[in-house]
């Protein structure tokens, strides 16, 4: 899986030409963790799932405002760890973890789980819109909060962060699922962006979508950057060294390597890295 | 060799055609009951049958309109009894449930969906009719109503649980509190799945007579309020046709063919409802 | 909404904020505890129906003992009740009509799920289904005025000349009796056991007829040999609950068993059942005695097709989860 696949490869000059530059305009100042104020710190992170361990002890800290890439094979616990973040873990039966997670100084276990899951957003693997209109899935989240605003400017606003607006502004109360694939993710995240949550994370969530499609939403999380704190998992290297200022490689549970992205791609300091980034496993 | 092979393969001929006239004696039931009914009933169905009382013995002529009215009061308290007890059992079921209690209201309500209708009756005589010393719409309501709740209870389970999970992570991801993903998402999305499982739940309970016979009884004029025992289809058509009268069998006749088309109808339209929505998820 | 925005939304006084977090919490405990309750009142409910059928016949339990499955003279009057007669009117009736209906059942459900062309399968596994919902009082109409003539003036007459030697098929018939019931309470059970039988039949995995089909079977063969074996104990459970349906069938075998409280021999003679004579009886009862009695005839037949439906569910689970295990 963590192959290039062909189409990929032919579509990338394109899209690091358009990319490259920014990424280099905002790593001068990402160019070290230490200077960035942490958004999450987790601490001895351990997830099981009924007698199996699927995270044996991470410590990671994520920074604020920059987005955090975290990769690896198949298994090796990054989609639990990504769900750990907004206890989404929770669902899952027989889930159960160990360590601390901290959301800006708070252990999030210690928040309630509604309030923490408003703050940190999430978009899936696959495009999942409600079965309702386009614009009651965005509104969804500010109704369920009891948004006391104008909905409507505020979808708008989030469509537009999106940048979903122009292709859906005549159609807002047609069925979401009339929208395309792509559409449809783009629609995902600005439902999860109508709540304003501090952090976004993302699972996969390029990997049901065509490379055009894969392109505009990773156009999309360089104009979130300033406004949100995002976490992406994703299998696709490319995608990790074109969106991310920082990347985390795991292998089974553990974190073996945590750098700036551009470090970790071109000079990692673990051999496991360099096998993994050079297609020799996974 | 040959010979072995022929015997098989005629063996083969003659089951198959045998298990094939099984079914095709089997659904020309449906067909001969459904001729039957339209040629003894049809020339009785007419105005008068949906708006006039019966006519009293040795006059011909008249309707059922209080029978019909009866079923459709007997039906509108079984929905009030049945709908709320069986959608939030299906609710619990499928969105708590633990497993050994889960398992054991499932497994009660199929017990109580196999309690002979009769027997139900007498539950209902024990607990309404007794303590209020009359026969009522009440008693009928209950009867019809306790019967309605298991065929509920499962059809809503099964259709909640067909709704994706990945619905509800969408919710909860948003900072919906699980009632409010339940309330506002979940339910929506199999509120056709559910709203059909109520319908059939009606059309097998509005045919049913033995748990009317000493509940709600029968009467020949109209009734008024709930307190006082009330005409209904089934029991009219099980009354007419052990009369000795020619014309009560033809009013007979014409009933059966009314509740034998709503059954059906009902049947027919939630079934190919369903099985629409069925493939069109897939 | 920039985040500086949310953040000041996210600040005002947190004595307020946390009463509310209270209140989110509490909903979905709420939602739980009420859904439950709801759950619970099933069990509640299906306990209090065997509650009440036994409290209301403890008078006749008490009278009778077991004395009352054993004899035969039901007299009001006298206040004296034997219930044999319903008894064996109801097991007879029913294993009558199971004699005919599983055959016909069972090789109609292996035609649907087994060989017959998918598109053909569904439209008449929903044609049974439609069957399945006809109400019963509508196979009792037919049955006084199609099956009772016809077995009056055709069938009781041929049987008593071909089968006459028997003592099942002799004496006169009146067209309504045990036979007349029996038959149609196999038209209302054939559709259950179609429609059961081939959902255990369907459930079983398709490599168990491919591996037949590839070591040389015939359709048959690989339906026969392999398929129904291993979908046994369901197509048996499927038997059961129409076997429980037959028992507790009231309104169609009312309307054409004859109503007659005897231990007969002839299926061609008048019977009674168990439910029908509730159903003739529980309105008209007078006295405490009486009304027990037919009170206690209502807690055998629960007790009888509780214990077959809860086998028969059984039977079914076990089959659908072993063929769910396998996949």
């Amino acid at each position: 899986m963590a192959s290039v696949s062909p189409v990929n490869g032919i579509n990338e000059p394109t899209n690091e030409a358009r990319t490259l530059p920014r990424r280099f305009a905002v790593s001068s100042n990402a160019s070290s963790l230490q200077n960035l104020s942490q958004r999450f710190k987790i601490s001895a992170l351990k997830v099981f799932y009924g007698a199996k361990q699927v995270l044996q002890g991470i410590d990671l800290d994520i920074p604020a405002n920059v987005v955090t890439a975290v990769i690896g094979p198949s298994g090796c616990g990054k989609s639990t760890l990504l769900r750990t973040l907004n206890r989404m873990h929770e669902t899952i039966r027989h889930a159960r973890m160990e360590g601390t997670i901290l959301l800006d100084g708070e252990d999030i276990l210690g928040l309630d789980v509604v309030r923490l899951r408003r703050r940190v957003g999430m978009v899936f693997q696959r495009p999942n819109p409600f079965p309702k209109s386009i614009f009651e899935n965005v509104a969804y989240g500010l109704r369920i909060n009891g948004y006391s605003g104008k909905l409507s400017e505020s979808v708008e606003h989030s469509l537009r962060r999106a940048a979903l607006w122009d292709e859906v502004k005549d159609q807002l109360h047609k069925s979401a699922y009339a929208l395309s694939g792509g559409q449809q993710q783009r629609l995902c995240i600005a439902r999860a962006l109508a709540v304003d949550p501090e952090v976004l994370l993302l699972d996969e969530p390029c990997s049901a979508l065509d490379p055009v499609t894969t392109a505009k939403i990773e156009e999309l999380l360089f104009q979130l950057k300033p406004t949100c704190t995002i976490v992406i998992v994703t299998h696709n290297m490319q995608q990790a060294a074109r969106t991310s200022d920082f990347s985390a490689f795991l292998l089974e549970g553990r974190l073996v390597e945590y750098q700036p992205t551009a470090k970790l791609f071109t000079n990692p300091s673990d051999p496991r890295t360099e096998a993994y980034i050079t297609g020799r496993f996974g | 060799m040959s010979l072995r092979m022929a015997w098989r393969k005629s063996i083969n001929i003659v089951m198959l055609s045998l298990t094939g006239a099984c079914t095709l004696l089997a659904v020309s039931v449906l067909f001969f009951i459904l001729g039957y009914l339209v040629w003894h009933g049809g020339k009785d169905v007419n105005w008068n049958f949906f708006v006039k009382l019966p006519a009293p013995v040795g006059e011909s002529g008249g309707g059922m309109a209080n029978a019909i009215v009866g079923s459709a009061k007997l039906l509108l308290l079984a929905m009030l009894l049945g709908v709320p007890v069986g959608v939030l059992t299906g609710i619990y079921l499928a969105e708590f449930g633990g497993r050994t209690f889960g398992f054991l209201v499932r497994y009660t309500a199929d017990l109580l969906n196999g309690v002979p209708s009769i027997v139900i009756g007498i539950f209902a005589y024990a607990v309404v009719v007794i303590p209020m010393h009359h026969f009522s719409t009440l008693a009928g309501g209950f009867a019809l109503g306790v019967m309605t709740i298991p065929i509920t209870v499962r059809s809503t389970e099964e259709f909640l649980r067909a709704v994706p999970n990945h619905l509800r992570e969408a919710a909860l991801a948003l900072g919906a509190s699980k009632w409010k993903a339940i309330l506002t998402v979940v339910l929506p999305a199999a509120s056709a799945g559910i709203l059909t499982g109520i319908m059939l739940a009606l059309a097998r309970v509005a045919g049913e007579t033995a748990p009317l016979i000493f509940t709600a009884f029968g009467n020949p004029f109209w009734s008024s309020g709930w307190n006082e025992p009330i005409a209904s289809l089934p029991v009219m058509i099980y009354n007419y046709a052990l009369g000795a009268y020619a014309d009560w069998h033809e009013q007979a006749w014409a009933a059966g063919l009314v509740l034998l088309a709503f059954v059906l109808l009902v049947n027919i339209t939630t079934r190919l409802i369903l099985s629409r929505k069925i493939s069109v998820s897939r | 909404m920039s985040s500086s925005a949310s953040a000041a939304a996210r600040a005002p006084s947190p004595g307020a904020a946390r009463a509310f977090l209270r209140r989110l919490a509490l909903g979905d405990a709420i939602t739980h505890i009420v859904t439950l309750i709801f759950a619970a009142s099933i069990i509640i409910i299906t306990s209090l129906l065997v509650y009440q059928l036994w409290v209301n016949s403890v008078a006749s339990r008490k009278a009778f003992g077991w004395h009352f499955w054993t004899t035969t003279v039901w007299d009001p009057v006298f206040d004296h009740f034997g219930a044999l007669p319903f008894l064996y009117g109801t097991v007879i009736t029913s294993v009558v009509a199971l004699l005919l209906a599983v055959p016909l059942g069972v090789g109609a459900a292996i035609f649907l799920a087994e060989l017959a062309p998918p598109r053909i399968s569904e439209m008449l596994a929903f044609m049974i289904d439609l069957l399945a919902a006809v109400p019963s009082v509508i196979y009792g109409l037919l049955g006084i005025f199609v099956v009772v003539p016809f077995v009056r003036t055709e069938l009781a007459p041929f049987l008593e000349t071909t089968l006459g030697f028997l003592p099942f098929f002799r004496g006169p018939s009146y067209g309504v009796g045990v036979l007349t019931a029996s038959l149609v309470l196999t038209m209302m059970i054939v559709p259950f056991i179609i429609s059961v039988s081939r959902e255990v039949l369907m459930a079983v995995p398709r490599d168990q007829r491919e591996a037949a089909l590839a070591l040389g079977a015939t359709r048959w063969e690989s339906t026969i040999r392999v398929v129904v074996p291993y979908a046994r104990s369901g197509i048996t459970g499927s038997i059961f609950l129409a076997m429980a349906r037959a028992l507790g069938e009231t309104m169609a075998v009312t309307m054409v068993i004859g109503n007659d409280p005897k231990v007969f021999t002839s299926l061609l003679a008048p019977g009674y059942t168990i439910a029908a004579v509730i159903a003739n009886e529980f309105s008209e009862a007078t006295g405490t005695l009486y009304l027990q009695a037919l009170i206690e005839l209502g807690l055998v037949l629960f007790l009888v097709t509780f214990i077959l439906n809860g086998l028969a569910r059984l039977l079914i689970l076990a089959t659908e989860q072993r063929a769910g295990a396998r996949v």
